[in-house]
């Protein structure tokens, strides 16, 4: 019996018997592990029968360079130099969060799916996902499980769910434990998973400091020069510290033409833009983020991450092209801004783009009313 | 008159739930946001707005036909004045520290929407008394939400009820924590939102 055998078979008994109640995860399963058999047999043909589930992988495939690097990383924050000893380490830290991620967000998801009478949406394989990478290595797997109940009900099912959304899940998520459980989100000692360990990542590092930037970074215990950051040998949120590996997941999304290089390459220009603007007009004498070198920003925090992708969520992102680059430099500039003049938050991404969540419908609104007006003159 | 006949009964128990002044008419969120961060406020809140709303009630339904239609506002809101600058003057006399703490807010109830909106859309056209008792069913119906909102902040946000710690030393013991959200006004919205969803879907309510 092959498997589309044994799938077609199980539904059918499933969807007859007392146990109808889990024909939607049924039907998950096999759509998950099978592709659907929805090909045109007459014309007119679709050229690619592309849909959310194949979306969404595309977008995980993407981040397994991520995932490998930040299970790298935390073994290497942690304190272990060996290779090996440091996968296991971060392997530990990392599988029961994105285990418990998956579980608890699942059953929200399949919970509206039974009450609602549809099926199980895909939208949640990549929240599940992004959701722990934007988490500290020590966050309590109990914060984990509430942070992303939120972010499923309140930050999507609400609206309707995937597809309705306003704001991006996975970040609601995050802000919410970020208002929610600060002293586990942020601060000095969250960020390695040894106990008792104090290590600050190199942006509160140059927020906390009256002197230049880069001698701020330079001075610590731990070496925050370019490249390291760049490589991701910092401190930091799972999946923010690897600049590299965010790049080869941006380059996969952008090849199969999944995220927007429009609004990757309009926050970049956005964000690159004002800390030129801001190190410039600030001068030589500046201190503190102020004298942050602008290629510095790019490669600290979750910028990079937050550009690739968090802005690129086609759900909550701006719908028009016009619409993407403003949306995209709106975030760019946003985050500087926040970086650089709001000393409560070192780090500015995740309230730079649910505020460029929130304006994308008005951005959209006002492109199309513009293209109608433009049009209205040729009439 | 049964002054506990169906009809009347009607008027206090409508604003409950069918047509709540906060869950279904949205009126009152700012001071709801405001003093719901303990409980001890917003009961204190609950009894003023229950106060203020039933009397204005009663005392424009009595001079109803003698106020010019041109400047009823201006009256309704003298009316409305006085009972709150009594209640506020009440507050600071015996409750004085509670009145610290809802500083501006019992001011401002003077604003709040539901009161002179019962003003004009009910006291105006009805008798005294059923003006009266909409008032109590309007305030009742505030309160509720009230309450409920400042239950879940309070025992979320500072683990403590009327300021007696109601979780345990071994739950934060054990890794528990206040949810820093809910002492924040967002945390506020949230819980409104989820209780206006609960409550919508047991009447079945659905905007236009």
């Amino acid at each position: 019996m092959s498997m589309e055998q044994f799938f077609n078979r199980l539904e059918e008994g499933v969807s007859k018997s007392p146990l109808k109640w889990f024909s939607p995860l049924v039907e998950a399963t096999h759509s998950f592990l099978l592709t659907p058999g929805r090909a045109t047999r007459r014309g007119p043909f679709v050229r690619d029968n592309i849909d959310l589930k194949r979306y969404m992988f595309v977008v995980v495939v993407a981040l397994l360079p991520v995932i490998a690097m930040s299970i790298y990383n935390i073994g290497r924050q942690a304190g272990i130099t060996e290779f090996w000893p440091a996968i296991w380490e971060g392997l530990l830290v990392m599988v029961p969060v994105i285990i418990v991620s998956y579980a608890v967000g699942g059953f929200w998801e399949s919970l509206f799916a039974k009450i609602r009478g549809h099926e199980i949406n895909e939208g949640l394989l990549v929240t599940g996902i992004l959701f722990p990478l934007t988490l500290p290595p020590t966050i309590p797997l109990w914060q984990v499980a509430i942070g992303i109940s939120f972010g499923v009900v309140i930050g999507k099912e609400v609206f309707g769910g995937t597809g309705m959304n306003l704001l991006n899940p996975a970040l609601t998520a995050r802000a919410f434990l970020f208002f929610t459980y600060p002293g586990d989100m942020s601060g000095d000692r969250v960020w390695a998973a040894v106990d008792g360990f104090s290590t600050a990542t190199p942006l509160a590092t140059v927020a906390a400091s009256d002197g230049n930037a880069v001698e701020a970074l330079r001075a610590g215990s731990m070496d925050y020069s370019w490249l390291n950051m760049f490589n991701g040998n910092i401190p930091g949120s799972m999946g923010e510290t690897s600049t590299l590996a965010i790049l080869i997941g941006a380059a996969i999304l952008l090849i199969t033409g999944i995220g927007s290089w429009r609004i990757m390459l309009a926050t970049l220009l956005g964000g690159f833009g004002m800390a030129n603007v801001i190190y410039f007009l600030a001068g030589p004498s500046a201190t503190g983020m102020m004298s942050l070198p602008p290629v510095y920003h790019l490669v600290m925090g979750g910028f990079m991450f937050g550009t690739v992708f968090m802005t690129t969520d086609p759900v909550s992102a701006s719908g028009t092209n016009t619409g993407k680059w403003i949306y995209g430099i709106l975030i760019g500039v946003m985050v500087i801004l926040i970086r650089t003049f709001n000393p409560a938050y070192p780090e500015g991404m995740m309230l730079a783009i649910l505020f460029g969540n929130v304006f994308s419908p008005l951005i959209d609104h006002f492109v199309v009313q513009a293209n109608i007006k433009r049009r209205l003159r040729h009439v | 008159m049964n002054i506990l006949s169906a009809k009347n009964m009607k008027f206090v128990k409508d604003p409950l739930m069918d047509n709540n002044p906060i869950s279904v008419q949205v009126l009152g969120i700012c001071s709801a946001l405001a003093v719901t961060v303990q409980m001890k406020t917003a009961v204190v809140m609950s009894l003023a707005v229950i106060f203020v709303i039933s009397f204005s009630n009663l005392t424009i339904s009595l001079i109803r036909n003698k106020i010019p239609s041109q400047i009823r506002i201006i009256v309704e809101l003298a009316v409305i004045a006085s009972l709150v600058i009594l209640v506020d003057q009440i507050l600071k006399a015996y409750l004085f520290d509670i009145s610290k703490q809802l500083s501006v807010f019992v001011g401002l109830i003077i604003t709040n929407c539901i009161v002179l909106g019962r003003a004009e859309a009910f006291a105006l056209q009805q008798k005294p008394f059923a003006s009266w008792l909409d008032g109590i069913g309007n305030g009742l119906g505030y309160s509720m939400f009230l309450l409920v909102v400042a239950f879940g902040r309070e025992l979320l946000g500072s683990g403590t009820l009327f300021g007696y710690h109601i979780i345990p030393e071994s739950f934060y013991a054990a890794g528990y924590q206040n949810m820093g959200l809910m002492v924040l006004a967002p945390g506020a919205f949230i819980l409104l939102g989820l209780f206006i969803w609960l409550q919508r879907t047991i009447t079945g309510t659905v905007d236009e």
